[in-house]
Formats: structure tokens, sequence, C-alpha cells
């Protein structure tokens, strides 16, 4: 899609002006959610690019595709709330990195793609993970380490996985998963599988070795890898001026082409996202530099405000939500009242509620699966327990 | 059983034969395609090539990635001609980036493709280590069953002739401490073949060290071995000489050294039993053991680093599991604990010679016979 030119029915503010004001009768929230009517809006900024053309600002979407991303959205966002009141009430353990203000780009991702593409990312994958069709109760089950949770209670917060669709984890090493996301990518053009991958990681990996080694690897053999930098302009604590000589991340690939994404919007997104699996599957990698932020800090131990002011993370809040966005969307299309949106707000939480309620019942892993999935043949050889006289299992 | 056939070779005798071809390396007898009826050879190369190329015959997810491993032929011509016949999409010579593609195979694997990726030596593998243990060991356990990766790391390791500290390390001990991967040291051609094979048919990240010196070498194999259904087992060792008197276990290239340390110490009067580790993880604690409980002495020989290497997981485990039957403390013989200098007498110096094998287990075998009885 080179397409540049912008759309032609723009007039600035085509974002507040209905095209259906013809008809505006409100309709029932019920019907909305599965009203598929054309809806063209354009995208919040054009987009920047490096060495390549720019997709169009003119996204399409519906009243469904509207509701869908809203209720999706919402119900991310309670779940990581829910995440920090679990943390803090010691029923998560250990690392704890959550997503929310970031839904944006998990949500948009989806819209483009299929579960046949792969995603891989790092430790920040609650969300990445419930966008490819894992459930609430496989979150925080393993997020409380029990047997229900997607890794049976063994990977934790940061090891998600969900391979039946496309979903390669979860991966605590920074950096790591960029060459894993481009290995992903060899193997679908070495099966002809016409899929793409998309590797994404933060701004403070965007300055590792092995990303540059995968990327150029990616490059000499055209593979279809899509590297996206979620920047979100802090790296643990360090603020992206401090750890880059260049911020811009999308034109860190050099001879690869680029696009930068406010990744706030939900439909730039999506519209990146679409651009870029149709080059990549003709042309080899490409970069997306999703402009994002997370409100909470780097883990559940960053209070995430000795290195941003306050202001700065409720100025964000204030004026690019993800999820306000999409509100505002919504109520100039007369697609549903507030009071229905609150509604969905209220729904989305008894869902995760329930789905924390349900985790709590389930078992902690039993003892025996210490000594499980070491290896998927194991010879029947033996491995020992800190005692190992006392506790020994044979791997079957 | 298809395709897993355990190779016993008659106790003493074939081990004793072959012994006396394994005193210099032989010009490169690569495999027979006439059938002679006597021993057919193979060199360690030719034997890993063959096998290289029957598992990518069979399988075709699997591919092999690695510097030089393409046009080159391979930096030891262990690839040599699996460019011509499969072509640049299976064979794929790489940038001299092991984080990089290392990361990429094991990504390949988690796709479920079958990587066979080569270190040029096994000293660069340290570059891509966290690919090695985080991203490929640690998957199957840390996704619980959901991620398998089905990789084979490979590539000559321990020292060479002459290329100093940074070209000359073993990391045996290193890889094996690590749960979730397979360690394999192949010492004859026939160790080479079924356990390549073994390795590129397992589900699991397999280390397999191989040894540059070792790979002219030639060995006498059976006729079974040819075969392309031809398989060893993981996690079990050999013994290559059965003895009474003590027990040495090896592995690689050292393997030959206790063998000719056995034929020296067989002239004294000590009946060394020789054990061919194959595999460094899984361990075969229970040969070494069974090995221990019959002659009740037992010398470790290893090239690598002295300290935590693999002769100090092997005595823990006798001490834990046959201590009663020890006559002596267990001797390990290994690298000195330097690194690897280059001057010619002082690297010989720094690596095990068949004179410290005879000696370590002489110590072994007098230390509980009173001194008087010597004479």
């Amino acid at each position: 899609m080179a397409l540049s030119r912008l759309s032609s029915s723009a007039s600035g503010s085509n974002l507040l002006k209905p095209l259906t004001s013809a008809l505006s009768l409100r309709r029932s929230f019920s019907a909305a959610a599965d009203d598929s009517t054309p809806i063209t809006i354009e995208t919040s900024l054009p987009f920047t690019s490096h060495v390549c053309d720019v997709p169009s600002r003119t996204v399409e979407t519906s009243p469904k595709e509207l509701m869908k991303f809203f209720r999706d959205m919402a119900l991310m966002r309670r779940m990581e709330i829910a995440a920090d009141s679990l943390y803090k009430s010691k029923l998560i353990r250990g690392f704890c990195h959550l997503y929310d203000g970031q839904e944006a780009v998990a949500i948009g991702m989806e819209a483009a793609i299929t579960k046949k593409d792969c995603i891989i990312t790092a430790y920040r994958d609650h969300c990445t993970f419930l966008g490819r069709g894992g459930t609430l109760l496989q979150v925080f089950s393993e997020l409380m380490g029990r047997q229900g949770g997607c890794s049976k209670g063994k990977g934790g917060s940061m090891h998600f996985y969900k391979k039946d669709s496309g979903f390669y984890g979860g991966h605590g090493i920074v950096g790591a998963q960029v060459p894993l996301g481009c290995g992903l990518a060899f193997a679908q053009k070495y099966s002809k599988d016409e899929t793409v991958t998309f590797a994404l990681y933060g701004d403070g990996a965007a300055n590792q070795g092995q990303l540059f080694e995968a990327l150029n690897i990616s490059a000499l053999w055209d593979l279809p890898a899509i590297l996206v930098c979620e920047n979100n302009h802090y790296g643990m604590g360090t603020a992206e001026w401090r750890a880059a000589k260049s911020p811009a991340y999308y034109k860190r690939g050099d001879y690869v082409p680029g696009l930068k994404v406010d990744g706030m919007d939900v439909f730039a997104v999506k519209q990146a996202c679409k651009f870029a699996k149709e080059h990549a599957l003709k042309n080899g990698p490409i970069i997306l530099e999703m402009d994002t932020y997370r409100y909470h800090g780097h883990s559940m131990s960053d209070p995430g405000s000795t290195y941003r002011t306050r202001d700065e993370i409720s100025g964000v809040r204030q004026e690019r939500d993800p999820i306000e966005r999409i509100r505002k969307l919504i109520f100039a299309h007369d697609i549903a009242t507030e009071k229905e949106l609150k509604d969905i707000e209220k729904e989305m939480r008894k869902e995760v509620d329930e789905a924390i309620a349900q985790a709590k019942e389930s078992p902690m892993p039993d003892p025996s699966e210490l000594f499980t999935n070491v290896y998927v043949k194991g010879y029947g050889v033996e491995s020992y327990g800190p005692d190992r006289k006392e506790v020994r299992a044979v791997l079957p | 059983m298809l395709g897993i056939i355990r190779q016993k070779l008659g106790a003493g005798t074939s081990s004793a034969t072959m012994l006396g071809q394994l005193q210099r390396i032989r010009p490169a007898a690569s495999a027979l395609r006439s059938f002679s009826s006597s021993a057919k050879e193979m060199t360690v190369r030719d034997a890993l090539n063959s096998a290289l190329d029957e598992e990518m015959s069979a399988d075709p997810k699997v591919f092999l990635m690695g510097e030089e491993v393409g046009e080159y032929q391979g930096a030891y011509k262990i690839t040599k001609g699996l460019l011509d016949k499969y072509g640049p999409e299976r064979v794929l010579d790489t940038p001299i980036t092991e984080a990089g593609f290392t990361g990429i195979g094991v990504g390949a694997a988690y796709y479920g493709l079958k990587p066979v990726v080569e270190f040029m030596t096994f000293n660069f593998s340290m570059q891509a280590i966290d690919h090695i243990i985080n991203s490929a060991a640690k998957s199957n356990y840390m996704s619980a069953g959901q991620i398998n990766v089905p990789i084979v790391f490979r590539g000559p390791n321990g020292a060479a002739a002459g290329v100093g500290a940074q070209h000359s390390q073993c990391y045996a001990a290193w890889y094996a401490a690590v749960p979730g991967l397979k360690v394999l040291a192949p010492y004859s051609s026939e160790d080479a073949r079924g356990l390549l094979k073994a390795a590129i048919r397992d589900p699991d990240p397999v280390v397999f060290l191989e040894n540059e010196l070792l790979y002219g070498e030639s060995f006498p194999v059976s006729a079974e071995v040819f075969d392309s259904s031809f398989c060893l087992p993981i996690g079990k060792a050999k013994i290559e000489r059965e003895g009474k008197d003590i027990t040495i276990t090896a592995f690689s290239k050292m393997v030959g050294y206790a063998l000719q340390a056995a034929e020296i110490l067989a002239k004294e009067g000590i009946n060394a039993e020789v054990i061919n580790l194959r595999s460094i993880r899984p361990l075969d604690r229970a040969t070494i053991n069974a090995s221990v409980r019959k002659t009740n002495r037992l010398i470790t020989v290893e090239e690598g680093f002295p300290q935590h290497g693999v002769g100090a997981e092997i005595c823990a485990s006798v001490v834990e599991e046959s201590f009663g039957y020890l006559d002596a403390p267990v001797e390990r013989v290994a690298g000195a604990d330097v690194p690897m200098p280059y001057a010619a007498n002082l690297e010989r110096l720094a690596v095990p010679q068949i004179e410290d094998i005879v000696r370590a287990a002489k110590r072994a075998c007098y230390r509980s016979v009173p001194l008087a009885a010597n004479a």
C-alpha cells in the first residue's frame, strides 16, 4: 500500500463528523455491536516514514469494530489494574510488568493480522497474550502460580505462551525476543506459509546488538519480520534521550524501512500493521515505532514517578488515552451512550473479578510438576531435588 | 527396534585391534562403497557429513546454519557437498553474528523446524550462550510443554593444536550443568554418526561437542553403522574396554588416550576398564557406578578446566552412590588450571597426556596396598 495522499473527504475535523448524520437515530448498544456499516475516520497524526512510502491516514471502521475495540481495551485496562491489586496483596510474586496505557498497540495489531501470523514480545506480555486469544482465567492463574495458568504456573508473569494462536512468549531477557522473532519469520518463509512475525521490543531493548544482528540477517534473507518498537520513552528508569544517541527508533534500521506511528491511536496501529504485513511479505523486514506510554512504572517495584513527573503521566492520560479516544469516537458517531459504555466497563470489571475468584480456586501445581517438562524426551533419566537422597524423579 | 541399535563391541578383543589403528591419524579412508569382507573404516568427518546428509534427506524440516557451512564447504569440511545437494534455502551461510543467528535458529525451532546450528568452535558459542540457555534450554519447562526446541548446536570443542587461550576451552561442564539441555560428546566415527543422528531427531536442544583433532581420524565401523536408520541412544555410555582393576572415564579425544593408557597399564598387570561417556548430560551414572562397584577404583579424564568439571560430577556421583565400594580416593585428570598457553611445551603441559592417566591410575591402585607389598 503506497498511498500517500490525504483522504479527499478530510476536512480537518473528520473525526467528529459522523457520515451517518442523516440517520442519526441512536441505536441500541447491542445493535451497534453487530453493525458493520462502514465509517471513515482519520488517524490522529500522519505517519512518518523512513525509506518507504507512508500508508494513508484514512481508515475504514464500523460501529461493530469501534465497540469491540472499546470493550477489548477496557478489559485489558481492568485486567492490569486488578493485577496491580493482586500484587500488592502478595498473591502475585516476583516480577509484574503492567501494560496499561499501551492497549492500543495490542488491539490494533490483532485487528490487522490473523492467528497464523506470529507475535513475540518481552515481559510486558499480559495484554498481548489476551489479544492472542488467551483467557482472563489463564492470565490470573498463571500470575498467581496455579495449575490453571497458561504455563501451568511454572512460567509466571514473564512467560505466557499460546503457540496454537501464534503467541511465542513472554521473554525475560531484554532484546532476546528479537532474533527469536526473526527466527519465527525465517521458519514461516521456509514453510511457505505466507504469514509474518511481529517481534515487539521496547525503547530500552532498541539498543541491543543482537537486534541489529538479527535485522541484518533478516534483510539479507528477506524474512517477513516486522520489528515493533513499543516506545514508551523509558527503559525502566532511563529516559530514551539518556539511552539512545538516536531515539528515532524507526530510522535505526538504516537500510531497513521504518514507520513512526501514534501508538495511542488504535486505528493508526491497525493501519500501520496492515501496511507492514503487506510490505514484509513482499520486501522483507520493516520497523514500526509505536509512540506509546505506560501509566505504571517499569514493574510493580517501580513507582514510576522518580524519573518522570506526575504531570506528564496525567497529561498523557488526559490527552492521549487510547480508550478515551475510542469513547469520543463512539459518542461522535452516536454509536452508544455514556451509560452504555459505563455499563460495558462495569461488565468488564465483573468479568475480571469473576476470573480472579475462579483463579484463586485453582490449585497450586502438584509437587511432581517440579520435574515435568524439563525435556520432551527424558529417556528415563534421574533428576534430583535439593536433597538428592530424599527427592528423586525419573524424567519420562 | 527401528532406528535404535545398541552397538555392542565384543569384550576387549575388538577394542584391542582398534587400538593399533588409533595410534596416529590415518589418511582419509572415507566411507567405503565397495563391500570388502575386512573391517570397513570411516573418518569422523565422513561420519558427521553422512549423518547430516541422511537426516536432511529424511526430514525436510532439518536445515543447517553457520559461518562458512555452505560455499566454503565448512570451515572443517564437515558440511562439504551439502549446499550443492540441498540448496541455499537449507544450507545457510551466516554473517559472523553468533548472538543473532543463534537466536534466529532457536526461533525457527520454536516454530517447528529442526535447525542444526554450527559454531565454528564452541568458544564462539559464548557470544550466543543466552540463547542456548535462556531461549532454548528453559523454554519447554517455562511453557509447561507448549514450546519445545528441537535444535542441535554443534561444532569443535576443546583444545586443538597451538590455537591459544581463546580458542581452546572445553564447554562440556558448563553446558552439562543446565537442565533442559542434552550434551553429547562423540569419540569414534560410530559415535559421531549415531549420536548426531540421535541429536537431530531429538525434540530437545542438544549441544553436540566434536573435536577438531578427531575429524581426520579413521575408525573401523560395522556394517550396521552405514545404515541410514542407525542411531545411538542418548544418555548411555559405552564400555570401550572391559577391565576389573580400575575404571577410567573419558569423553571425546581423551577416550583414545585412556585406551592407550590402558594398554600400558595392562603390561604392568593393571587391567583397566575404559568408559566412553558419549553423553555428558544425561550422564550415564548407572554404567559408571556399576563399573566402579566392579573395579573399586576410579579415574576421570577430561581436557577441560578441573574446577567444577565433568570429573567432579562423576566423582560426586560415585561417592554418593557407591562409597562403600571405593578402595581408593577418586582421581581426576583434567586440563591444567590455566588459560591455554601457545608455546608447544607449555601447551603439552596444559593438556592431559597418556602418562598422566597412567600415573594417576597407578596411584589409585597402590593406595590401599601396603608399601611392603610393592617389592
